[in-house]
């Protein structure tokens, strides 16, 4: 049978955000699948050198919309630990709060999506309500739905009162009776398991081989989860499971992020009933101190990685981001060859992408509709080559 | 006015039928669409649905400032959409670049840069209600004008 190659993406039914895949079929099976990134590419790591600290947080906060609160710690933590400055413990409580009523809002939001490319769309509906419960804790807390913008250099921006603690415990309480009901409904129903029990394999060895992260991983069997590896926040504090599934395939995800809402529900109560007393927040100064730090965070996709470099000024010198869908990105193309067409859409949906974490650090080559990525060496080349045109060399380097 | 017309305008009016197009957007608007569409809101009850072609589609929603890479391709799918159509730009990136105005990866200014723009909608991101009240304000204007 002819191979033939099929473009999806940038924009098609099955994604909902823009990213590229090239499939080789042979009929209905892949043999073949590339990934093209940066349709999502808007430069924000160079915008973030042009900006003090206070206003990078709120650029930081929209590298992603689902996550935003992941990488708002991760670039602040950084800044704190170059300006040296002890964080008060109640503003690292409200942030591990945060974070963890972050991960139900993006683990119910995956739940949907994959119920809609399951076929389910009932269940797409049904945690899509579900999840309003979360956005309205974030609204009540924080003022906002979807950007919460609660840290602030030196702490948080509010406080937690008694009302609003006993109005997210009633929410909570309610979303834990229908996460069992979800839960059950993975495990039980026949249709969900006919869908997806052996659907985008990926064993273990490739899984660390291509370093997946997070919930993928997870699923694999990898314990991996940088809560449990290098606690920050207050995570050593807490008492949580690390969910593994040993299926290796799109069910074990599923059932890996199902099982993670009821370790988020158990976090969010423990934080709510013992928040430690005193200040939210501690002054900075404008200006940081020369230096470079490098932190990672478990965002609910998996480990997102800040490099932040300080010179001194009130503007960062260099800011770098690896976000969790880049480094799952790789695994996705193992998992959809050897597959079928229309696994495509799950397989893909299954490591919950987000690309407008993931694009900003890939460079194409455009000419003549051809996409291409550059290798390190021939793009060494082609800055060695403009900078001679320039009157510098950079050969010897 | 021809009868033909008549019936567009009527089914226009009773079911605008939308197509969510991310531009480069950082995700936070294009959940408050989806979530414009769920339960909580459910604006499918008045006959807006979220088609996958833009073959079928009246409304381009273009959420976010529109990348370098995805200019072309949004256009494309402008000129693929079958008249009368619309334009809705969602979130303070959308209606001026918002935070993202200035970064090289971008088309400076608003989608109207690169597409007619028929609604803008302002947040960041948008809340559900905001984008409810924009499309009730566009087909109050579409129902005028058909008068």
């Amino acid at each position: 049978m002819s191979k033939i190659t099929i473009p999806l993406g940038p924009q098609h039914p099955a994604l909902k955000e823009p990213e590229n895949f090239m499939l080789v079929l042979e009929g209905e099976q892949i043999t073949g699948a590339t990934v093209n990134l940066g349709y999502n590419h808007r430069g924000m790591e160079k915008a973030a050198e042009n900006r003090t600290y206070i206003q990078n947080l709120y650029l930081i906060e929209r590298v992603c919309g689902i996550c935003s609160h992941s990488h708002t710690t991760t670039y602040i933590t950084n800044v704190e630990e170059l300006a040296k400055c002890e964080t008060p413990k109640r503003a690292l409580a409200i942030r591990t709060l945060f974070a963890e009523l972050e991960r139900v809002h993006s683990h119910l939001l995956w739940l949907g999506v994959a119920g809609y490319e399951m076929g389910f769309e009932t269940l797409f509906m049904y945690t899509w309500r579900d999840r309003e419960q979360v956005l309205d804790c974030l609204e009540m807390l924080s003022g906002n739905r979807v950007h919460y913008s609660i840290n602030t250099i030196g702490g948080v921006r509010r406080d937690i009162s008694a009302e609003q603690k006993a109005g997210v415990i009633k929410r909570i309480d309610y979303l834990i009776e229908r996460t069992n009901y979800y839960i059950k409904l993975a495990l039980e129903e026949p249709t969900v398991a006919a869908r997806t029990a052996n659907v985008g394999k990926l064993p273990p060895e490739v899984a660390i081989e291509r370093g997946a992260v997070g919930p993928t991983a997870r699923a694999s069997g990898i314990a991996r989860d940088v809560r449990k590896d290098e606690p920050y926040l207050i995570y050593n504090e807490l008492d949580f499971k690390l969910i593994t599934h040993n299926t290796n395939d799109v069910f074990g995800r599923l059932v890996v992020r199902a099982l993670e809402l009821v370790e988020s529900y158990k976090m969010i109560k423990e934080v709510l009933n013992n928040l430690p007393e005193g200040p939210i927040a501690v002054k900075v100064p404008m200006r940081i101190a020369p230096g470079e730090c490098v932190n990672h965070y478990e965002a609910p996709r998996g480990e997102d990685i800040h490099y932040l470099k300080a010179n001194g000024t009130d503007k960062p010198e260099r800011l770098k981001v690896r976000a969790p869908t880049l480094a799952n990105l790789q695994s996705v193309a193992y998992m959809m060859e050897g597959g079928w067409l229309a696994d495509v859409p799950l397989v893909i949906a299954a490591i919950d992408p987000c690309m407008s974490c993931t694009d900003r650090a890939v460079v194409w080559d455009p000419k003549k509709g051809r996409k291409q990525v550059y290798g390190w060496e021939e793009l060494r080349k082609l800055s060695i080559e403009q900078y001679k045109r320039r009157g510098v060399d950079f050969t010897r380097l | 006015m021809k009868t033909i017309d008549k019936l567009i305008t009527w089914s226009l009016l009773k079911s605008p039928w939308i197509l969510h197009f991310n531009s480069g957007a950082c995700n936070g608007c294009d959940i408050e669409i989806v979530d414009a569409l769920t339960p909580k809101y459910d604006v499918e009850r008045f006959g807006m649905v979220l088609k996958a072609t833009p073959r079928h589609a009246d409304i381009l929603v273009v959420s976010g400032p529109i990348t370098r890479q995805q200019a072309k391709r949004l256009k494309t799918i402008y000129d693929q959409m079958p008249e009368p159509k619309f334009v809705m730009a969602i979130g303070a990136c959308g209606c001026s670049g918002g935070v993202f105005d200035g970064c090289y990866g971008v088309v400076p200014g608003s989608v109207g840069s690169v597409l007619p723009v028929s609604v803008y909608i302002p947040g960041c991101p948008v809340r559900p209600e905001a984008i409810i009240d924009g499309v009730v304000k566009m087909i109050q204007s579409v129902e005028a004008a058909s008068k």
